[in-house]
């Protein structure tokens, strides 16, 4: 009964050189993640957050250590592990459909199959309406939508999401946390989103990894077990958010 | 669609070449046989350089031909310009082997005026037309070699990043990601060599050449037709400036994702 982990990351160290010297920005990460689970990474800005998903992501190599994903070793970016980009990292020349119809292409589906895939993936982020636009013409929250959809028809098993809603106003923010869960909740999806934000952590997350700076590493993880949806009103909520603080805090190292 | 509303461009656009104008009648008003013609007298010659008009003399009714001599330089150039400069610099922009072995030749180059070329190729390609036109494809190639190179080089790595996401093979990056983000710099790169062009081409056809408005000019000069001159000088304006908007035009079409191109100029 016990299946096999989607991710494996074990033993990972990352250094760059830099002019400066070299920089240690992560140092003996581990992270195992079931099937279907839903973590949230949470740290001070340059505790290695980025670098950690970037390097599950496939865009850069550890200095050492091993990632696995299914049981395979990762070894560059692959439309298995769908990267949702801050800045939406859409193609600007390409309209609604095209940007998700881009993916399957590339991997070789068929103008007919693609063009189903984009229309069902376009119905399901609500931008029907939109399908003819170019990105330049379409919100930020549009954006972000465009780009979830698109490595989801790209057949992604694991969403990798860094600070996707940071750039968004709360209202648009609560809108697509809202719609992500439901997705995630019908998909089977695998999720690692970065966040800064504490609330959103505890909204969304099965597991928050705390990380902290200098040396990144991890430092805390929290089971999040309360029910869905959630309530961020209610006092365990609360006491959570004061657990999740204190833990920020005593690792936070400031500066 | 979300561009800024710049207006139309019609009432305001007028307003300078309107003043230009009036200033020129102002200055030449009481000097009807002045060294400088009145433009009343430039447009009636304008007139019969079309041949709307017929006075009869030498110049009656040779813009066309001009036109047309000068126009085939232009494009032919251009063309022959596009031809070589284009693959050079996607080439030079995507591949750093030939970057560096070009680089600096083409620095080393660049700084060099058309005009300084023009007595060299008059003595290897001779007299005439072809000469006219080596000079535009030379003039129009740095713009558009350098805003291609410019293109390729600005992808946004993020864009290479996404592409490799979702399974684009690193040969088939170029045509699917680095291409398209390359085409508003060559499309800038067309519009400023064809733009010129026309300024080249004037160049090229003051020595050596019987046919082109430069030609004519020079001719106008000999004969000391000063309305002549600026009348073909108004030519070679208004046929820059149809090129222009009709390249633009085609900007607007191919690149509608574009803010900068597919909005309002
Ligand atoms: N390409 C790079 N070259 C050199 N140093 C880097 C590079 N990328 C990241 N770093 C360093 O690694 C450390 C971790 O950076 P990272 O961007 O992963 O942090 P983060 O947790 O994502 O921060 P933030 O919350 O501000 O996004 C920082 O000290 C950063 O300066
Ligand atoms: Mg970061």
């Amino acid at each position: 009964m016990t299946s096999r982990p989607i991710l494996e990351v074990a033993a990972l160290h990352k250094r760059f050189a830099t002019a400066g010297g070299e920089v240690e920005a992560l140092r003996n990460v581990g992270l195992t993640m079931r099937r279907g689970e839903f973590v949230c990474l949470i740290g001070a800005s340059g505790c290695g957050k980025s670098t950690l998903l970037r390097i599950i992501g496939g865009f850069e190599t550890a200095s050492e250590g091993r990632i696995t994903m299914d049981g395979a070793p990762v070894v560059g970016p692959g439309p298995e592990r769908g990267m949702v980009f801050q800045d939406y990292g859409l193609f600007p020349w390409l309209s609604v459909r095209e940007n998700i119809a881009f993916g399957p292409a590339a991997r070789g589906i068929g103008r007919v199959k693609r063009g189903e895939i984009a229309e069902r993936f376009i119905a399901m982020i609500g931008l029907t309406r939109f399908a003819d636009a170019y990105p330049h013409q379409l919100s930020g929250g549009m954006k972000q939508r465009v780009a979830i959809a698109r490595v989801l028809a790209n057949d992604a098993a694991l969403i990798l999401m860094d600070e996707p809603f940071g750039a968004l106003d709360a209202m648009t923010r609560e809108h697509l946390q809202s719609e992500l869960l439901s997705l995630w909740a019908s998909s089977g999806l695998s999720v690692i989103f970065v966040t800064h934000a504490i609330e959103e952590a505890i909204l969304l997350a099965d597991r928050i990894v705390v990380m902290s700076p200098g040396p990144g590493r991890i430092t805390a993880e929290i089971a999040v077990d309360l029910a869905r949806p959630r309530d961020i009103t209610s006092a365990p909520f609360n006491a959570l958010r004061r657990e999740v603080s204190a833990l920020l805090g005593a690792h936070g190292g400031n500066g | 669609m979300a561009a800024p509303s710049s207006g139309p461009p019609g009432a305001i656009a007028a307003l300078v070449p309107l003043g230009l104008l009036a200033f020129w009648w102002a200055a030449t008003r009481n000097a009807p046989d002045g060294l400088i013609p009145q433009p009343q007298q430039v447009a009636s010659e304008l007139l019969d350089l079309a041949g709307i008009t017929h006075s009869g003399d030498a110049f009656n009714g040779v813009l066309w031909a001009n036109l047309l001599a000068s126009a085939s330089r232009v494009f032919a150039g251009f063309a022959v310009s596009a031809l070589l400069g284009l693959p050079l610099g996607l080439m030079i922009g995507q591949i750093g082997l030939v970057r560096r072995l070009l680089d600096s030749t083409l620095q080393l180059l660049r700084p060099v005026p058309v005009t300084a070329w023009q007595p060299l190729f008059l003595i290897l390609f001779g007299l005439g037309s072809q000469s006219a036109m080596l000079l535009v494809a030379l003039g129009c190639f740095y713009p558009i070699l350098l805003n291609t190179i410019l293109g390729v080089r600005s992808v946004e790595p993020r864009l290479l990043e996404a592409a490799a996401m979702l399974g684009v093979s690193r040969p088939a990056m170029f045509p699917k990601v680095v291409l398209p983000s390359a085409m508003p710099g060559i499309f800038t790169g067309l519009r400023l060599g064809l733009g010129f062009a026309w300024v080249v081409i004037v160049v090229g056809e003051m020595s050596g050449i019987r046919t082109g408005l430069g030609a004519m000019i020079m001719d106008a000069r000999e004969e000391s037709r000063t309305d002549v001159v600026i009348g073909g000088m108004i030519a070679i304006g208004l046929a820059g400036f149809v090129c222009d908007i009709a390249v633009q035009a085609i900007g607007r079409r191919l690149l509608r994702w574009s803010p900068q191109h597919g909005g309002k100029a």
